[in-house]
């Protein structure tokens, strides 16, 4: 069954716990400035947002390579760059609307769900991001909808 | 090198002169980093007789070998110095994002030394590092500090700094990062105050390897499934902040309240964790790698007192408000907002204020003194206060000796509430004889957080101790004593030891140094910390009679509530303590002890 990475940033604490492990399980050093994932912190306005490669399924990278290096798997649906066609032009960088796409040592680099196993979601305890499958997808944003929903209704009839 | 970053910064302000200088990797196996292996380099470099204001006293802001890790909360930085309140060692814990980005930028610590001539910001860009002229900085407030360095530098540096009370060298100033996290006691801030010191700013594209990674990667994640299921760090925690305790500890009779007068506040429950949830949460918020999140982003949206900022957490609304005696929220938390704005201790400051107020209610001190009523309970007045102390300005500035010396100036020092010129924190001795003991014997003055003994006493972590007698209470306060200043030193937060222990602790060292912990080896190096830590206050000039309590906690029975009738019988803990710690009866480390621990 195909998962995706879900993003609720509303439970995201800014912890950058995601940061550090993606950086170490990656390149072997807890760096976030060679993280796949990056936590947009706004204080002011108490919003934290977990930013990463949304795996598009009409992924703008794809076709703009020249060399054919961003791929997809098709056992975790994740776009991967594989190195050893990757010239290093930034084509795929400058495409993401996300600005998902990082490089660094001549190559283009990117989020590749660690394989089906993303690293992240293990050290994620508020559960700000998960790794679920498709058809649960919309189904935890719209029951935590509905919960608050729910909650200033009962405000209102109190 | 693993885990550390492996160089020391070292800034001479006096010249306008930087240089790095590699990790001494013995030091740091004896003295693990953060707290201990800072202590180290004050105790050799610092001759503890001096003036913690003049040039000749050091700064060190110094990472642990855990900070910048996915170890659980491996966020801390430690500020060390000879401390501005107390004449002490002082080492003031702080988390956030720049401990961390110090390490991602190549360095363990900075060490701060002499005096500049005229106000200076320190950027450090990885391997760049830049003394400038604090020009406009100075004299403006943490927040725009923050924002200033942020729009001229760019986002992604993380910040220390201090504001007008650092300036100013109000004594109990803050080391402030993230705009509200703080170095917060002892006057680390008045200390990088007089070394004209005004910010610190952070960027650091490295990073941080473990020795042995697969091993490392399961001792943290084994750490952080337990702090996922413990009831504090995985529920009250996170729930309600630290501020879960005012219920608790009000309970159990020993929430102290108006100048410790009484050990039970009337209004609580209008200053509860579970109030502050309700009426000004906005969301919560975490240090760097911490999966807790005790951080209260929080909103007072209308009235007078409207304002945005972090807090109040539990010793905070304590100060500001029960032992104040003031029960409206919004003014404690608007207190507390401009406590992080301006630069100080919430603590201190809070104790300082219901001293003068008890003071002022004895008549000692006048309404035309301080230019308005003083009582118990006064919302307006300790809102204008913390204003005032922030700047030194009218009362402010008498006020902004702290405590000790408010109490020696009007004449009453027994009403000072607090251990070595330091203010005590929300618990009354007199309900908790171990925290008694604890308090007496911390090496910064009165504390909490040295060996926090309220967690055997009342919430029965990791064993519950009756806190009413002296039993197992030294044995108790010695091992929490050495495990903290391991810990402390290790990078990591005091609040995992709600859930893990030295075993835990020790495992994610291992795995990450490569050094050879054990947990025994990591309890004498934490024995280690603490004994030098009271060389350098015996040098200092303290001595075991300092060791001591205000009279009101020895002398004055509890007036009611469950410790009702109740004193701290302190010399019934104190003999056996210095006896279990190998030291004399004047509490001196013995040459044995020294030589044990390789001191001598």
């Amino acid at each position: 069954m195909v998962k995706v990475l879900a993003i609720d940033h509303e439970k995201c604490t800014s912890c950058r716990l995601c940061e550090l492990v993606c950086s170490e399980r990656h390149g072997g050093a807890y760096r976030p400035a060679r993280s796949h994932i990056r936590v947009a912190i706004y204080p002011e306005d108490a919003v934290y947002l977990p930013m990463m490669c949304m795996q598009c399924d009409d992924a703008p990278c794809i076709p703009v390579c020249p060399s054919g290096a961003l791929v997809r798997d098709t056992q975790t649906n994740a776009v991967l760059v594989l190195e050893e066609r990757c010239v290093g032009c930034r084509m795929c960088a400058l495409a993401c609307p996300f600005g998902a796409i990082n490089y660094w040592d001549n190559k283009a680099r990117k989020c590749d769900l660690c394989g089906g196993d993303p690293e992240c979601i293990r050290f994620c305890t508020p559960q700000a991001l998960r790794y679920e499958a498709v058809e649960r997808f919309s189904h935890s944003a719209r029951q935590a909808y509905a919960d608050r929903l729910r909650d200033s209704l009962k405000e209102v009839t109190a | 090198m693993h885990a550390y970053a492996g160089k020391t910064l070292r800034v001479d302000l006096g010249r306008q002169h930087v240089h790095e200088e590699p990790l001494d990797t013995d030091a740091a196996q004896a003295f693990i980093g953060g707290r201990g292996l800072a202590t180290k380099m004050i105790y050799d470099e610092v001759n503890p007789k001096v003036d913690p204001l003049g040039g000749a006293n050091k700064l060190i802001l110094a990472t642990g070998p855990l900070t910048g890790t996915s170890a659980v909360c491996g966020s801390r930085f430690m500020a060390v110095t000879k401390g501005a309140l107390t004449g002490a060692i002082a080492c003031s814990n702080c988390g956030g994002n720049f401990g961390p980005e110090l390490k991602f930028a190549g360095y363990d610590m900075i060490v701060l030394e002499g005096a500049a001539k005229k106000p200076v910001v320190i950027v450090i860009d990885d391997d760049q590092v830049e003394i400038r002229p604090a020009g406009k900085l100075w004299g403006k407030n943490v927040h725009e500090t923050e924002d200033t360095l942020h729009e001229q530098l760019g986002g992604d540096f993380k910040c220390v700094s201090i504001g007008p009370a650092g300036e100013k060298l109000v004594r109990f100033a803050n080391i402030m990062s993230d705009k509200n996290r703080a170095a917060g006691r002892s006057g680390v801030g008045a200390v990088m105050g007089s070394k004209k010191v005004k910010a610190i700013a952070v960027r650091g594209s490295g990073g941080v390897s473990a020795a042995d990674p697969k091993a490392f990667r399961a001792a943290c994640l084994d750490s952080l499934e337990k702090l996922k299921a413990g009831e504090v760090t995985g529920g009250g925690l996170p729930k309600f902040g630290t501020a879960v305790l005012v219920n608790v500890i009000n309970e159990h009779g020993l929430f102290p309240t108006r100048n410790f007068q009484q050990g039970q506040f009337e209004a609580a429950e209008q200053i509860s964790g579970e109030t502050i949830a309700e009426k000004i949460l906005v969301r919560n918020r975490s240090c760097m790698a911490c999966p807790i999140g005790c951080g209260r982003v929080t909103a007072v949206k209308d009235g007078k007192y409207a304002g945005f900022g972090e807090g109040p957490e539990y010793e905070t609304i304590w100060a500001l408000g029960a032992d104040c005696g003031v029960s409206d929220l919004a003014a404690a938390t608007k207190a507390n907002y401009i406590c992080n704005e301006l630069g100080f201790d919430t603590i201190t400051a809070g104790g300082t204020i219901a001293c003068a107020m008890e003071l002022y209610e004895m008549g000692l001190i006048t309404a035309k003194q301080v230019g308005c009523k003083l009582n118990f309970g006064n919302g307006a007045a300790l809102v204008d206060l913390v204003t005032k102390i922030g700047y030194r300005r009218g009362f402010g500035d008498v006020l902004a000796e702290g405590g000790a010396r408010v109490a020696q100036k009007f004449g009453r020092p027994d009403l000072f509430m607090g251990v070595k010129k330091q203010e005590f924190a929300a618990y009354d001795a007199r309900g908790a004889f171990g925290m008694g003991l604890q308090y007496a014997t911390s090496n910064r003055g009165a504390c909490h957080v040295r060996g926090y003994m309220i967690a055997p006493e009342i919430l029965g972590n990791p064993v519950k101790m009756d806190p009413l007698t002296v039993k197992g209470k030294a044995e108790m306060n010695i091992a929490f004593q050495n495990t903290v200043a391991a810990l402390d030193s290790s990078g990591t937060c005091l609040f995992v030891t709600f859930s893990i222990g030295a075993p835990e602790l020790a495992a994610m060292l291992k795995t990450a140094t490569g050094f050879n912990y054990t947990v025994d080896k990591l309890l004498l190096a934490g024995e280690r910390i603490w004994n030098l830590e009271r060389m350098f206050n015996l040098q200092a000039g303290f001595t075991g009679k300092h060791d001591t309590l205000p009279k009101r906690m020895l002398r004055e029975p509890m007036p009611a509530g469950p410790a009702k009738g109740k004193t701290v019988p302190l010399s019934k803990m104190l003999p056996e303590y210095y006896r279990l710690r190998g030291w004399d009866a004047q509490g001196r480390p013995t040459k044995q002890k020294l030589a044990a621990l390789g001191l001598s």
